[in-house]
């Protein structure tokens, strides 16, 4: 065990499956001899060759469209996209194609791929640096998204997500990618996908969050515990497919509900977490369902974006409300 | 020097059979590939698939097929890829290659059940490396150039073949493909059905260049135009590339120009956009027409071999048709099966309360 960055983790479970496994390949723009823009393959390429780390040009429709082709050949590409923002060019490859690949071909053909980007802001960066739009892919049948909270998290997840027969987007929150330290093991410790996680227990309120906002939903417990409020705290992991009985249960328990999430609100996960609580909790409900979101804007570059990500202090407020309700 | 000639390139223009079903013997690489069984067997081949079209489009005319992609005009084209391809090798078609994945041995009943809408007809046969049909334009490139790129890594001796029409050349996603496998130097071999019509589109409006073959130079490896009606000529260039590329050689890029004698779709009318005397003259060029005239001077190809063999290829159609009539309905529920390796257990549930319904409605 050592304590490691969110960043330092990824590399490591890059290392380990590329250790375990000779199908698996990186490609990506800059994830060679660079290291990747924020150094998730840092030292790959000298351990593995340009081989099986492999410098593409800068083209992210090709990137996903290739690694659809070598993994259904048999291989187990790992794909990084730079941002969040740039995936978008390789949408159709995404939707199109990698979802539906299994399905097009009645099973002959799988898809074991994983993209890879970081998302969400707070890294002070340029425009579309900071977009965390997973409800696009969310509502994509065929694709997992998973969306680690800590560097643990970010490891076992990661080492599932290669392993997993389908393809999975993973999303890495790049804010904390060098903000948390955490004891990361150093075999190989899996982390089921689908399975979310209760990171705190309390009986009045349920919190619902991932990524990087996991944080400030974790602050905003704490800060509720001082004034004698128990929370619920779930980290969802897996955002699609949605472990929704862990959710339920919790509900269940709690009767009340916020969820936290720094996407838009219009459509977000959020919208379906509430709406399958409220087709399936009603009745334990003591209030209404409240989220915490992004407003319907584009994300604001750096001088605004403060002022856009949800902050302790707003999920505060709603925890109140729901409790007062 | 202030000034420099820095690059210069010519493009070829390929054929072995003109027009007139004269073949230009000096240009065969090998006596084999006329031989009178190979010929025959083109000729069969482009028989066999004219038939299969001209059934799908009486079977969508009277209801039992949906929309459907005819190939009528581009068979020599068809034939001629699959008799270069090996076994091993892989295909990555886009939706106008009904002829070439029955000669890749795809049933002619799955293809039938295909294009009526049964996605059981997607399910190429064990021992057939082709990808199911690839309905988005152009789109399918980047995964023959990422499966070559596993061939290449894996050190496997195969060759990619990938097929895709004019208007596949104006998106993103062919010269993204083009470029890798450039960059790359991949196993691979991009071949353009260039029948000068993207739906209504012609092919002065997808291009400003003289041919598609030269967009190659632009990533680094060679292009080359072939007369797509003319099967052997079609036949060399591509089984030249392939070669090529299983040798390490790199990709090529074959523009072959041909021409869809048909609407688009059976959803559409091309009286619209095209004359009638653009169509007559290429039904003149009818690539079957053109070798037929070469068999009938070369070995007297008579009247009776010609209805013998039209009669047994209508016998096969008529057993796949049936075939394809008598094929139990779809289990609905299979579109839940196929999703994922396993269902999580909110997709699960939905799968059991479909089930529910549907024996609802068995229920008298």
């Amino acid at each position: 065990m050592s304590k490691l960055t969110l960043i330092q983790a990824v590399n490591q479970a890059l290392h380990h499956e590329m250790e375990k496994d000779a199908n698996v390949v990186l490609l990506g723009e800059d994830i060679g001899r660079d290291g990747g823009v924020f150094r998730a393959t840092d030292g790959l390429v000298e351990r593995f060759g340009p081989s099986r780390v492999v410098d593409t040009p800068l083209s992210e429709s090709a990137i996903v469209g290739t690694a659809i082709g070598m993994a259904a050949y048999g291989l187990r590409p790992v794909a990084e996209i730079q941002f969040m923002g740039f995936l978008y060019g390789a949408m159709e490859q995404l939707i199109s194609h990698a979802a539906r690949l299994r399905t097009r071909s009645r099973g002959r053909y799988t898809c074991p791929l994983v993209v890879r980007t970081p998302y969400g802001g707070g890294i002070h960066a340029p425009e579309l640096h900071s977009e965390s739009t997973e409800a696009f892919f969310i509502h994509t049948p065929g694709i997992k998204v998973v969306a680690p909270s800590t560097p643990a998290e970010a490891k076992g997840l990661l080492l599932s997500a290669i392993r997993d027969p389908d393809p999975v987007l993973f999303l890495e929150p790049s804010r904390i990618y060098r903000a948390i330290k955490e004891e990361v093991p150093e075999d190989e410790v899996l982390i089921p996908l689908g399975e979310a996680r209760l990171v705190a227990e309390g009986e009045d309120v349920t919190l619902i969050a991932w990524g990087a906002m996991l944080h400030p939903t974790l602050e905003a417990a704490a800060r509720m515990l001082e004034k004698g409020v128990h929370t619920d705290v779930i980290d969802l992991r897996t955002l699609s497919p949605l472990d929704s009985a862990t959710i339920l249960r919790s509900v269940e328990k709690t009767g009340r509900a916020v969820i936290v999430h720094e996407a838009a609100r219009s459509c977000g996960l959020g919208a379906e977490i509430a709406a399958e609580i409220c087709e399936k909790a009603l009745l334990s409900l003591k209030a209404p369902v409240l989220r915490v979101t992004g407003y319907d804007t584009s994300v604001p570059l750096p001088k605004s974006e403060n002022d856009y990500f949800p902050d302790c202090d707003q999920i505060v407020e709603a925890i109140e409300q729901v409790v007062q309700f | 020097m202030p000034r420099r000639v820095l690059e210069e390139f010519k493009i070829e223009w390929f054929q072995l059979l003109d027009e007139a079903g004269k073949l230009d013997a000096a240009l065969l690489p090998s006596p084999d590939l006329i031989s009178e069984k190979t010929v025959k067997a083109f000729y069969e081949s482009m028989v066999l698939i004219r038939a299969f079209d001209e059934k799908a489009l009486n079977l969508q005319r009277s209801g039992r097929l949906g929309t459907y992609a005819s190939i009528q005009g581009q068979e020599a084209i068809q034939v001629a890829c699959a008799a270069a391809l090996q076994q091993s090798d892989w295909l990555f078609p886009s939706f106008r290659e009904s002829g070439l994945s029955i000669l890749r041995g795809n049933p002619m009943k799955a293809l039938y059940l295909y294009w009526a809408g049964d996605e059981r007809g997607n399910l190429v046969p064990e021992g057939v490396n082709d990808f199911p049909v690839a309905i988005p334009v152009g789109t399918h490139i980047p995964h023959a150039v990422g499966a070559a790129w596993a061939a290449q890594h894996k050190k496997d001796p195969i060759a990619v073949l990938t097929t895709f029409g004019d208007g596949a050349t104006s998106k993103g996603d062919f010269h993204e493909g083009l470029n890798f496998a450039g960059v790359f130097k991949l196993p691979i071999v991009f071949l353009c059905q260039n029948n000068q019509w993207a739906i209504s589109v012609p092919l002065s409006r997808q291009t400003a260049a003289k041919t598609l073959a030269q967009k190659a130079i632009a990533y680094g490896f060679k292009g080359i135009q072939v007369d797509g009606n003319d099967v052997f000529g079609v036949h060399v260039a591509v089984k030249d590339a392939l070669d090529a590329a299983r040798r390490g050689e790199g990709p090529t890029f074959i523009e072959c120009l041909t021409y869809r004698l048909s609407d688009h779709t059976t959803a559409d009318d091309a009286s619209r956009y095209r004359s009638e005397e653009e169509v007559s003259l290429w039904r003149k060029k009818d690539p079957l027409l053109r070798l037929r005239t070469y068999m009938e001077a070369e070995w007297a190809w008579s009247e009776f071999q010609e209805s013998a063999l039209q009669q047994a290829v209508s016998e096969r159609i008529s057993a796949s048709v049936e075939d394809f009539e008598s094929t139990n309905p779809i289990d609905p529920l299979g579109m839940f099966d196929t999703l994922f390796a396993s269902l999580s257990p909110d997709l699960l549930a939905q799968r059991e309360a479909f089930e529910q319904r549907l024996a609802k409605r068995k229920k008298p």
